[in-house]
């Protein structure tokens, strides 16, 4: 019998089968962020360790950085405007990664530091650097970690004891998940983005759908998905229970990754290439689950509850309760309750609050570059506060060089700094209790975006055109 | 917050709640800490259902109605009984923390989120996976006495509601069953064979 994608990675990293237990699995690369990572190094500490193989982890604030552009250094463009001078006001969490900064620098990690050239969402500049790649097993203190699954490579979320167990052996214990293969086959319609796919998957089959399993991504859509688009696919995974969403490597893949700064150059490159294209499943692999959705059923959609599974087309209407079995209706009048909406309710035309592009789901060129197709020749709604926020500098960087700043300042709206942002709580960027957002983030938990804010997930296409109208608008009508 | 385990008989917590994410378990504002003070995640546990936005005590949430509040304490209230799929979300270990630092030993549910379930077994608190049908037996039984007793075996792998005497076996490993029973965890483990480490790295 065949193996899967993941099997063959899997294998490939196998120290020791521990007897009834778990597998020993050997980590080709740890990422670290300042909030997940403290107390690991503190276990390192106490036990009188090193760090077991410094050059495979890389570190990098993204958190608690802040997004807002210091007073005094709008609007000059530069990569290193406001970056070099940006300053956390909570000592909390200025503290959280001035400890990150310092850890780095006594157990020798390499170490991206906030507002330099270098740094973004984990999840951003990671793939972005070459630093994940093709047939790697990756993880990070992070459940969005399975992004990186999209170059090809086990990515997994871990937590901070399993951060401090790579740290000081390069090497976690983790029970084998089962497989499932979800085919994506046809054409997008118009006006359907990555993040529709993910938003649709995760509806039909609810947010813990996926648990137990590691998710591969294949058919015809998929393969003409691009990078960005496999890796907000990706992101998604965690969101359905699945801990892994891998894609299988191929010219996308590897155009994508050629030339970037860590990947290998030169004769490496060509061996890497002639290894990586052995990457996929064999044709006779068996999943333990195998499903498969039509793209043209994909419309662009949105979220209406408080879990990533509550979600409709975005012409659709928030199900009644006769279109819901008995014993989910208390649930989803507790979710409406919080949103303030009503079973049955249309959401096209729902006036919001604030518009945030960015995360690490969608805070890549490509939506920024959606984004812009939309508002182009447009004005933003008055009433309406949008936080455009890079994933990383990189990529800040490009929207500059490309004019995509440009564009968006003559429409209205101000580019920020890299940063997580407005997606969870945690720095100055925070939707005040009551407020409607739209986001192009993955999660619209109950105060996830701030205490009391209300979120509903959608594209970058989608939000764009909500931005421009102050109401949640179906993007195919603005352009028509 | 090492302890070793044999078998724990106990009054419960019911926390309802399906797809409770840690998120809700432990509020982002609280990740920013650095420290590891059992208490300071135990006090944020629940935090934002067990308090309003003023600090004030919501009194019909669960954790503060007069039969539920006590913390918990050998026999009182060390296991909690959780709606499905819980610990979804984000992989914060501080939900973790939360839950070992208010006191709780064992969360009962038909289904745990995967990264979460490994983050508690990391903190010694013991994820016990029993039938749907378990588990709403185990809530109205709570919903009728508050006082009910529920207990863990964990040499035999039992989970019995002593009320109706109904009985499941849960599965564990029988490595993280000895780290449980004799308080070891998995970096010593790790730490025991790097030779194998450098062994598998010099083949790659
Ligand atoms: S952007 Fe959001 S989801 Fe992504 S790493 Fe940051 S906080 Fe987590």
């Amino acid at each position: 019998m065949g193996k899967t994608l993941f099997d063959k990675i899997w294998d490939a990293h196998v120290v020791r089968n521990v007897e009834d237990g778990p597998t020993q699995l050997y980590i080709d690369r740890l990422y670290a962020h300042e909030v997940t990572s403290p107390q690991a190094f503190d276990t390192l500490r106490d036990k009188g360790l090193k760090v077991f193989r410094p050059e495979k982890v890389v570190a990098m604030p993204d958190h608690n950085v802040p997004s807002d552009v210091p007073a005094g250094n709008e609007g000059t463009g530069k990569m290193d405007d406001g970056g070099a001078c940006l300053s956390i006001a909570d000592p909390v969490g200025r503290r959280q990664v001035e400890t990150l900064k310092r850890n780095c620098k006594e157990f020798g990690i390499r170490y991206f530091d906030m507002g330099t050239k270098d740094n973004g969402i984990i999840h951003v500049v990671g793939p972005e650097k070459g630093l994940s790649l093709p047939g790697m097993t990756i993880v990070c203190g992070d459940s969005h970690t399975s992004t990186h699954g999209a170059v090809g490579a086990i990515a997994m979320g871990i937590g901070t004891s399993e951060v401090a167990q790579v740290l000081a052996s390069q090497c976690i214990l983790q029970t084998k998940p089962k497989t499932m293969r979800i085919n994506i086959e046809g054409t997008l319609p118009q006006g359907t983005t990555a993040k529709d796919v993910a938003l649709y998957i995760m509806a039909q089959m609810t947010t813990s759908g996926a648990t137990g399993y590691a998710v591969e991504y294949a058919g015809s859509t998929i393969r003409h998905m691009s990078m960005e688009g496999r890796l907000t696919l990706s992101n998604l995974s965690i969101e359905m229970g699945s801990r892994a969403g891998l894609i299988a490597p191929d010219e996308i893949t590897f155009d994508y990754l050629k030339g970037r700064e860590y990947a290998p150059k030169g004769d490496d490159w060509d061996k890497a290439m002639a290894e990586w294209r052995e990457l996929k499943s064999d044709n006779d692999a068996v999943f333990d689950k195998e499903v498969t959705y039509r793209a043209e059923d994909i419309a662009p959609r949105i979220t209406y509850g408080t879990n990533p599974g509550a979600g409709i087309a975005i012409d659709g209407h928030i199900p009644t309760l006769d279109e819901v079995p008995e014993v989910e209706r208390p649930q989803l009048l507790s979710q409406l309750e919080y949103m303030q909406f009503q079973p049955g309710q249309k959401l096209e035309g729902v006036p919001v609050d604030y518009v945030f592009l960015g995360a690490c789901t969608n805070g890549r060129i490509e939506d920024f570059r959606a984004f812009a197709s939309v508002v182009k020749g447009k004005r933003k709604a008055k009433d309406v506060v949008a936080w455009l926020v890079p994933g990383s500098w990189a990529v800040r960087q490009q929207i500059i060089d490309e004019g995509i700043d440009r564009v968006l300042q003559e429409a209205g709206f101000e580019l920020r700094l890299p940063s997580c942002s407005a997606c969870l709580a945690m720095n100055p960027d925070k939707v005040p209790a009551g407020k409607l957002a739209i986001s192009t983030s993955n999660r619209n938990f109950v105060g996830r975006q701030g205490p009391g804010a209300r979120t509903i997930l959608a594209s970058p296409l989608t939000v764009a055109a909500s931005a421009i109208t102050g109401v949640i608008t179906d993007v195919r009508k603005l352009r028509e | 917050m090492k302890q070793k385990f044999d078998i724990i008989q106990s009054s419960c917590i019911p926390i309802a709640i399906d797809n409770c994410n840690t998120d809700l378990i432990i509020p982002a504002r609280y990740l920013a800490s650095t420290a590891r003070d059992p208490k300071f995640f135990g006090d944020a546990f629940m935090h934002d259902l067990r308090f309003d936005a003023e600090g004030n005590v919501v009194s019909d949430f669960v954790m503060n109605q007069p039969a539920f509040s006590e913390t918990p304490r050998k026999g009182v209230h060390e296991i909690i009984v959780a709606g499905q799929n819980w610990g979804s979300g984000s992989s914060r270990e501080h939900a973790a923390w939360a839950i070992a630092g208010y006191g709780v030993r064992v969360v009962i549910s038909s289904s745990f989120a995967d990264i979460h379930r490994n983050n508690l077994l990391n903190n010694f608190v013991l994820p016990v996976v029993v039938s749907r049908d378990m588990q709403q037996e185990l809530f109205e039984t709570i919903a009728c006495d508050a006082n009910s007793e529920v207990k863990v075996d964990v040499p035999n792998q039992m989970v019995t509601n002593l009320t109706t005497g109904r009985s499941e076996h849960f599965e564990l490993n029988g490595y993280k069953k000895y780290c449980l029973m004799n308080a070891l965890d998995d970096i010593d483990f790790l730490l025991k064979n790097t030779d194998r480490i450098e062994a598998w790295e010099a083949k790659n």
